[in-house]
């Protein structure tokens, strides 16, 4: 049967189960558009490129399905080039769709025409432009198998106008695509090697990271360490891969991570490293990093192994097959570790929880930014999605918000993408629409993507904003007060829209809480409307996040801010 | 780390862009390739591609992984560390000016190269060779004044597989 350009497009999305689009029309699309129009596929407008982008990021983060994105060529393909790169640096399936000029003017510097495949070269897993439309149901298929395929990681298709009105014969049943080899079983042989480090270890340690997010793999990781007693922590990608809640839980390591995770990672003397890459926010200076440790690391992409730290196993594969050959050879070698011998490490850690738990200092009279994010948990009894901008309010979700579940903590972790929360909110809620999703934002990040309150309101997407609002860029003010004598260079954002009003302006329900004891009834409130709504905080201007660890220092060696903090 | 130089051998895809893919992974990792030679295998879609680059063993490692990861390419070979010929050829063009004819003359037929095109105001030579007899026939025809050279990058291949 001969179809156009436009119609494959919609076909081939049904055959990879897409059920939304998030995207933005525009000349180069028009043909793709109308076919749209036509079609059942459910299509999310929103108010900026990379907002599309973003909320198909926040779609693919929660659900664990590739995210799909359209818009048009030129400035609406780069556009979408800071949510494609973030979505890139954290692994995140995606198929981002880009209209193009027609084949016969690429080159001319036509109207709208810009080389998105030249520019996002660096910043994808892979990219396509089709120039023929034979090769279009082939490449499409191709490129949601590259999306969720290995180490996951964001696609481009760019699509000439020209090819997209071309017609051929369409046949779903005979794409032949070319496969790619990953390794998804570790070494058999690996896997004695972990049992002798593990046997010989007094004080193990496993750390987590995104990669046990991304394969599945939480349950095996919890299994792994509740049968044998291992403390567990975590870096930012890797909240909800082990119950926030559980004793074995240390919290996030690293430049805010807790004392006791990152004195754990000092004195451990193995390291089970799961699904990390060993980012330079988690490690300080490498030479201290987890210096008395052995350190295995499980990875499915060669190139994270012996990247910046280097290890002594490092295991190739699926972080779930090598979790689950793992403890089954555990299991059969009758690991013999009983939490009896682990009381020790167990007792050690309990100390440094208790010498310096995770805290901060009531006032009673500003409201503390730990405080919004520790009711929130209590209202939604931790049952919430949460996204979160970037900076302290990200920082502070992360210590303050105990995830119990893999694919609840939505935030950007590698890039570090100021305007990510609201659109990745609106992704998470177009997924899961009974679930209750909040963006944890700052009055500095939100404001970067902010138009797409429209979209929120426009759908009724019911998300709810948790602004922390400082009148800062309260991050780098942070910085600026700890290493720049307090020199606030253009990082104060006093002079800010009422965003009661901006809410109410877009259709969306604006609420304030100026004083500690608004926090839970402004919360509560706003957590019951059947709308979207954005809650305004006025918290305290200069709340610093803390433990902190200087840049360029050790993990071990941290600021805990002020003495009554430490008690 | 001892950095040495490192020739890789690439089997590639070949699709548009990979060139690009290849070099752009490199360059914007930092790393940096001081020679290349790409061209179709005996099946034209697949290419091959050898590249010389600098570093220590551990840098070489992490250029391989990160070639790895590319969708387009389809094996990577350290040849440096295995049995390999190595070559490389230059095209010079030498201007026969009556000061310098005989003397160029006795010089190709001394080192026995080979004389692809002659006329009477200029001869272009093809010499193959390692590294090491390139740079020996450079020095030598430097006195005689190059008018234009060409040098490919390296090719290798091991001896075996």
């Amino acid at each position: 049967m001969k179809l156009k350009g436009t119609q494959i497009l919609l076909a081939a999305l049904e055959e990879e189960k897409v059920d939304i689009i998030f995207g933005y029309p525009g000349g180069a699309v028009l043909d793709i558009y109308d076919q749209l129009y036509k079609s059942t596929m459910k299509h999310i407008l929103v108010r900026h490129e990379q907002g599309a982008v973003h909320a198909a990021d926040g779609y693919a983060r929660a659900t664990g399905k590739v995210g799909v994105c359209l818009v048009t060529s030129g400035p609406g393909a780069t556009n979408t080039v800071t949510g494609i790169a973030t979505a890139n640096m954290d692994s995140i399936p995606l198929v981002v769709f880009t209209g193009q000029v027609p084949t016969g003017l690429i080159g001319n510097d036509a109207f709208q025409e810009c080389d998105i495949t030249g520019i996002t070269r660096p910043c994808t897993k892979h990219n396509f432009l089709v120039r023929n439309i034979d090769d279009l149901a082939s490449t499409i298929k191709e490129a949601f198998h590259i999306a969720r395929s290995g180490r996951p990681g964001p696609v481009l298709v760019d699509l000439p106008k020209n090819v997209m009105a071309a017609q051929t014969d369409y046949d779903p049943a005979n794409i032949k695509i070319r496969n790619y080899d990953v390794a998804y079983k570790p070494a058999p042989k690996k896997m004695a090697n972990v049992f002798e480090m593990l046997n010989t270890a007094k004080r193990p340690l496993i750390m987590v990271g995104g990669g046990v997010i991304l394969g599945k793999a939480t349950e095996q990781l919890t299994e792994l360490a509740r049968k044998y007693s291992i403390p567990v922590t975590g870096t930012l990608m890797g909240l909800g891969s082990f119950p926030g809640t559980d004793p074995l839980w240390l919290g996030m390591l690293g430049m805010h991570g807790t004392y006791y995770a990152n004195m754990a990672i000092s004195h451990c003397d193995l390291l089970l490293a799961v699904g990390v890459r060993f980012d330079d926010r988690v490690t300080g200076t490498i030479e201290t990093f987890a210096a008395n440790a052995k350190i295995v690391q499980i990875d499915i992409d060669p190139s994270s192994i012996n990247k910046n730290v280097v290890v002594d196993l490092p295991i190739i594969g699926d972080t779930k097959a090598t979790l689950t050959d793992m403890i089954k050879f555990l299991a059969e070698h009758n690991y013999a570790q009983t939490p009896a011998e682990r009381q020790e490490w167990l007792g050690q850690i309990a100390e440094w929880k208790e010498k310096v738990p995770l805290t901060y200092c009531q006032n009673g009279k500003d409201i503390k930014p730990q405080h919004v994010i520790e009711t929130l948990h209590k209202l939604t009894e931790g049952n919430a999605i949460i996204t979160t901008e970037v900076g302290q309010n990200q920082m502070w979700t992360a210590q303050f918000f105990h995830f119990d579940h893999p694919n609840t903590f939505i935030s950007s972790g590698g890039l570090g993408t100021m305007g990510f929360g609201l659109p990745a909110a609106i992704g998470v809620k177009c997924a899961f629409p009974d679930k209750q999703v909040v963006d944890i934002a700052g009055d500095g990040s939100i404001q970067m993507n902010i138009q797409e309150l429209a979209t929120a309101a426009q759908y009724n997407i019911n998300v709810k904003i948790v602004l922390l609002n400082n009148g800062y860029l309260g991050m780098v003010r942070q910085w600026q007060e700890l290493f720049y004598e307090k020199r606030y260079s253009h990082t104060d954002m006093t002079y800010a829209p009422d965003f009661v009003k901006l809410a109410e302006a877009y259709g969306v329900v604006g609420l304030r809480a100026t004083k500690p004891e608004e926090v839970e009834s402004t919360l509560k409130q706003g957590l019951s409307l059947d709308r979207p709504v954005l809650m305004d905080f006025r918290v305290s201007r200069e709340e610093c996040v803390y433990p902190m660890v200087h840049p360029g220092d050790s993990i071990s060696n941290m600021s805990l801010g002020s003495r009554e903090m430490i008690n | 780390m001892e950095k040495k130089e490192h020739i890789i051998s690439i089997l590639v895809h070949n699709k548009p862009d990979v060139l690009a893919r290849i070099a752009g992974t490199l360059g914007g990792k930092g790393y940096n390739i001081e020679s290349l030679c790409v061209n179709t295998t005996t099946q034209y879609e697949i290419s091959k591609i050898v590249m010389t680059t600098a570093g220590s063993q551990e840098t070489v490692t992490r250029i391989e992984n990160q070639l790895q990861r590319l969708v387009d390419v389809i094996s990577v070979d350290d040849l440096t560390n295995v049995e390999s010929i190595h070559r490389e050829m230059i095209l010079v063009r030498l201007n026969l000016t009556s000061d310098k004819k005989e003397q160029i003359k006795k010089a190709v037929d001394t080192n026995k190269w080979k004389v692809i095109v002659s006329a009477d105001a200029y001869m272009i030579l093809e010499i193959t060779g390692d590294r090491s007899q390139i740079d020996f026939a450079l020095a030598r025809l430097a006195p005689l004044g190059i008018a234009d050279i060409t040098r490919t990058g390296i090719v290798a291949l091991n001896l075996e597989n």
